[in-house]
């Protein structure tokens, strides 16, 4: 039993902005109230100066399992997970082999029984990820996926992504869609802009993803079915996914703290842990990208964590994989540039992190008795330095190292316990 | 003196270096003309050639200026077919470190790819052209060529013909030229032209005639064959046709203009065998230039202090 | 922190013009014929009184003997020593050095090394059939076996001194003085 006592709650979703109190009994919420009683059973966490507010969830990571194992592994990334405030995360299917059909999302359940975190799986679209064959998602969602997606590309064609979404409406299946045309892309890997010209490195035009964002809103709006636009990153594409909401199309969007705050100018260092997809882009596109998340276009914030090992980075820039790492530091990232700076509040940073990637795709994402006790306490007049050699996390590519950060995650509680404990995960 | 312990391009070096560097430039110059075309300046000094990419000219140039200065320098060959990457390139240079190499001169065949040696290597770094990003040196002996046949930078209107988009002379030339407020104008088919060049400060035509109008210098792009491919070309003929260099476009120029190629020419391609004969072509002095311009740069990077005491 | 003060002053401007005349008649009897002389000045004092040889040696004797100008930074034997990097300027010689009588001109004589280096840097020009040396001052403390063959002056000095011939041309000022090093307290 854990008495959280005198923290800021916060809880949008509930209506809940106040000092209050909250019993923990077994793995629910017991109440939440003011003032509640100490009994001598209760473990007393005093919250004073805390946020604490719903478990944040992130429905975009690579913790590299099967196949990648030294790039990350479930624990590893649940470690990392929990120390970033994370309760839930949703693990990516471009594994090896991919995640595509029942039994690896069995195994990868196994996996993660002694985490504390709680692992969600998201399914492959297609065998292989790559194929024109549907993966076995009915049964795959009865092993308990909870999106499909292709991440690392988008459905191969506009067809396949048809039947795709055709077929997952019976299974209640949202689409998650890495928005990339391909040809377009070219085997560009910086953003097609004034840092490309001048730097000599190829371009991915923001267009390229407009395409696929726009093919997916027609196919969306033709088949009725559910689309999830993964880490938008084009002023356009937040445009059409306006746009489309006006119409009623069922479409998502989430995008990453780095496209957030980051443009294409950090490129110039030729450092590799800026090389991205969909990659940083330009001032114009990331105020956007604000605007976006705060109207409401986008609905959540997801990191697409992206662990490389230190070999496969510390290459010349055109040889590096994509991607960063995120759990650890997103959510003092965006408290520090976004909350702090006054563009959103904090009610708005767990909207975007709990309550909306909760509600979209059903995992919960709000303070509420009789639900879960998932719960994140977070102090936010500590300061720290980010030094990606204390991460939990086995990847080291952070675009952020050195960066000092407001706000930093204290306790991470998972259902009634905890995977986070005085900045410690347990 | 350079300030950096490496010279990684035109961008980031300041006025007062690149007048230096073409300032040494002229007595090393001197140097190539003489009957013993050797100095002892940089004797015990060692260096090595680092190329990636395949490379005659650049490389006998730089060679060239290191036995005229009296300095060992070692080529390491790297198999092109084999490519090279990762560890194995700070391994390379590491290993070549320990051996007592104090600087490298480095090609690649990809963009940054030196800047990610220099924050690996103590030893000093030129950068030999790195991708589509930088030829720094090539940009130098341009700079050298043109002040040294036209007077001050800043009064030049500097044409640069071809292909843009690939091109790390032009970059280099663009950065080192715009510096010194000099005109320079690119011109070449849309689909050679990178996005948003307007903002590296130069003028962008796609239509030779406009192009070429009263410039003091033209400075030809070498067009790679593949370009062809990738919906870049339609075919070599059709470019040498609307954007090749031939005897009646040169008529556009000022009449005391000069005619550069970075080389090696496709004639018949980008530039009419015509042209590189006229009298106004400096190309075959460019060559010359180029041994100058990178003792002066050997000499700054190696005489004097070593790269431990600026960095 | 060392400082030089001045100590005292060895010529004039009217005893280094009579050097350079007395230097101009010794030349040309020593060489017999300055036909096929070309002076060189060091930089960067030496230039200057190079110059003024010439003139002399015309006004004397009415002979136009040919100058250039050298640079003996590329061949110093100090340059990694060197906590500044030495700024590298034009070796001129018009008519070039090969079978030339060069009469090579400095302003102060002291561990002969620069004097080495100009030697070295004259003969990879090409083979001359003779060097001589013109300096205005000779302080002694050599550490190479370098003579002068004409001295405006020699002056006796210890090594904690320093010799400056200041030059119209360059300071405003034509004189030789002895600087003494001094401890400055801070």
């Amino acid at each position: 039993m854990i008495l959280i006592k005198d923290g800021h709650v916060i809880d949008p979703a509930n209506s809940i902005d106040d000092i209050m109190d909250i019993l923990i009994i077994g793995e629910k919420i017991n109440k939440i109230e003011k003032d509640i009683a100490i009994k001598e059973e209760y473990e007393i966490i005093d919250a004073k100066n805390l946020m604490v507010f719903p478990g944040l969830i992130d429905m975009h990571v690579h913790l590299r399992e099967p196949g990648f194992e030294h790039k990350e592994t479930i624990k590893t990334g649940l470690e990392a997970a929990a120390k970033g405030g994370f309760t839930t995360v949703a693990c990516m299917p471009n594994t090896k082999p991919a995640i595509d059909d029942r039994t690896i999302v069995e195994a990868l359940d196994r996996k993660a029984r002694g985490a504390k975190v709680n692992l969600k799986v998201i399914g492959a679209a297609t065998k292989n990820i790559d194929s024109d064959q549907l993966t076995e998602m009915g049964d795959m969602k009865e092993a308990g996926i909870v999106a499909i997606s292709n991440d690392g590309k988008p459905v191969k064609n506009a067809n396949i992504t048809r039947r795709v979404l055709e077929y997952a409406k019976k299974f209640d299946l949202i689409l998650i869609e890495h928005c990339e045309d391909e040809s377009l892309a070219n085997n560009g890997f910086i953003h097609e802009g004034y840092y490309s010209t001048i730097l000599g490195l190829k371009g991915i035009p923001r267009e390229a993803e407009d395409l696929i964002v726009a093919r997916d809103i027609a196919l969306a709006k033709m088949t009725d079915g559910k689309v999830h636009i993964a880490h938008i990153s084009s002023k356009n594409s937040v445009d059409l996914v306006r746009e489309a909401k006006k119409q009623g199309i069922n479409i998502t969007a989430e995008v990453t703290p780095q496209h957030l705050i980051l443009t294409d100018q950090i490129v110039e260092s030729f450092d590799t842990s800026t090389k991205i997809n969909p990659p940083f882009r330009s001032e114009e596109d990331r105020k956007a990208l604000v605007t976006g998340l705060i109207d409401g276009t986008i609905d959540m914030i997801a990191t697409d964590h992206a662990p490389h090992a230190r070999w496969e980075k510390e290459v010349e820039y055109a040889y590096a994989p994509f991607g960063v790492v995120g759990l650890e530091t997103a959510v003092s990232l965006i408290y520090t540039k976004l909350v702090k700076t006054g563009i959103m509040s904090f009610g708005n940073l767990v909207e975007k992190m709990a309550n909306n990637p909760g509600r979209i795709f059903k995992l919960g994402g709000v303070l509420k008795v009789g639900s879960d006790a998932d719960i994140t306490l977070f102090d936010p007049n500590k300061k720290w330095v980010v030094n990606p050699n204390k991460f939990y996390s086995m990847g080291r590519n952070t675009p952020f190292k050195d960066w000092n950060l407001d706000g930093e995650v204290i306790h991470t509680i998972v259902k009634g316990d905890f995977a986070l404990k005085d900045g410690k995960v347990i | 003196m350079i300030k950096e312990k490496d010279l990684l391009g035109l961008r980031n070096i300041s006025t007062d270096e690149i007048d230096e560097i073409l300032r040494v430039a002229i007595p090393m110059k001197d140097i190539i003309t003489r009957d013993i075309k050797k100095v002892p300046t940089l004797r015990g000094k060692s260096m090595a050639t680092l190329f990636f990419e395949n490379s005659t000219r650049t490389k006998s140039s730089f060679e060239i200026a290191a036995k005229y200065l009296s300095a060992d320098c070692t080529n390491l060959a790297v198999s092109t077919s084999s490519v090279q990457k990762g560890e194995t390139l700070i391994d390379t240079a590491i290993t070549l470190e320990v051996m007592g190499i104090e600087l490298f001169v480095m090609r690649h065949g990809a963009s940054g790819a030196p800047h990610f040696l220099g924050r690996n290597t103590k030893a000093r770094i030129i950068n030999a052209g790195d991708g589509m990003n930088e030829h720094p040196t090539q940009g130098l002996l341009d700079m050298f060529t043109m002040q040294d046949k036209k007077g001050n930078l800043g009064d030049l209107t500097v044409t640069i013909l071809g292909d843009v988009a690939h091109s790390r002379v032009a970059r280099s030339n663009i950065w080192g030229l715009t510096k010194y407020g000099a005109k320079v104008r690119v011109v070449a088919p849309a689909t050679l032209i990178p996005v948003e060049m307007e903002r590296m400060g130069v003028e962008v035509y796609t239509d030779v005639d406009k192009a070429l109008k009263g410039a003091d210098v033209v400075n030809v792009l070498r067009l790679q064959k593949e370009r062809q491919s990738g919906g870049l070309l339609p075919s070599l003929v059709e470019y040498n046709k609307f954007w090749g260099l031939n005897s009646k476009r040169l008529e556009l120029l000022k009449d005391d203009a000069i005619i550069m190629h970075p080389g090696p020419m496709n004639r018949g391609v980008e530039i009419m065998p015509e042209v590189y004969e006229d009298p106004r072509s400096v190309v075959d002095e460019q060559v010359t230039n180029g041994v100058a311009v990178r003792m002066a740069l050997l000499f700054m990077m190696l005489g004097g202090k070593s790269g431990d005491d600026i960095n | 922190m060392k400082k030089f003060i001045e100590k005292a002053v060895i010529m004039e401007e009217d005893q280094m013009d009579r050097a350079l005349k007395r230097i101009a008649h010794e030349l040309l009897e020593k060489n017999k014929s300055l036909d096929n002389a070309v002076i060189l000045g060091i930089r960067t004092r030496g230039v200057p009184l190079a110059e003024r040889l010439k003139k002399t040696i015309e006004e004397i004797h009415d002979i136009v003997v040919p100058i250039g100008v050298l640079d003996i930074n590329l061949y110093r034997d100090d340059l990694t020593s060197l906590t500044e990097q030495p700024v590298i300027l034009q070796t001129v010689i018009p008519v070039g050095v090969k079978g030339k009588k060069i009469i090579l001109v400095d302003d102060v004589l002291y561990t002969g090394r620069t004097i080495r280096a100009a030697l070295d840097s004259i003969i990879d020009m090409g083979r001359p059939e003779l060097i001589q040396l013109v300096v205005m001052v000779d302080r002694g403390h050599r550490e190479l076996p370098i003579r002068a063959d004409f001295v405006g002056k020699n002056v006796p000095t210890s090594k904690r001194e320093k010799v400056e011939v200041l030059l119209k041309e360059i300071d405003g000022i034509d004189k030789v003085i002895i600087k003494e090093a001094v401890e400055e307290s801070k």
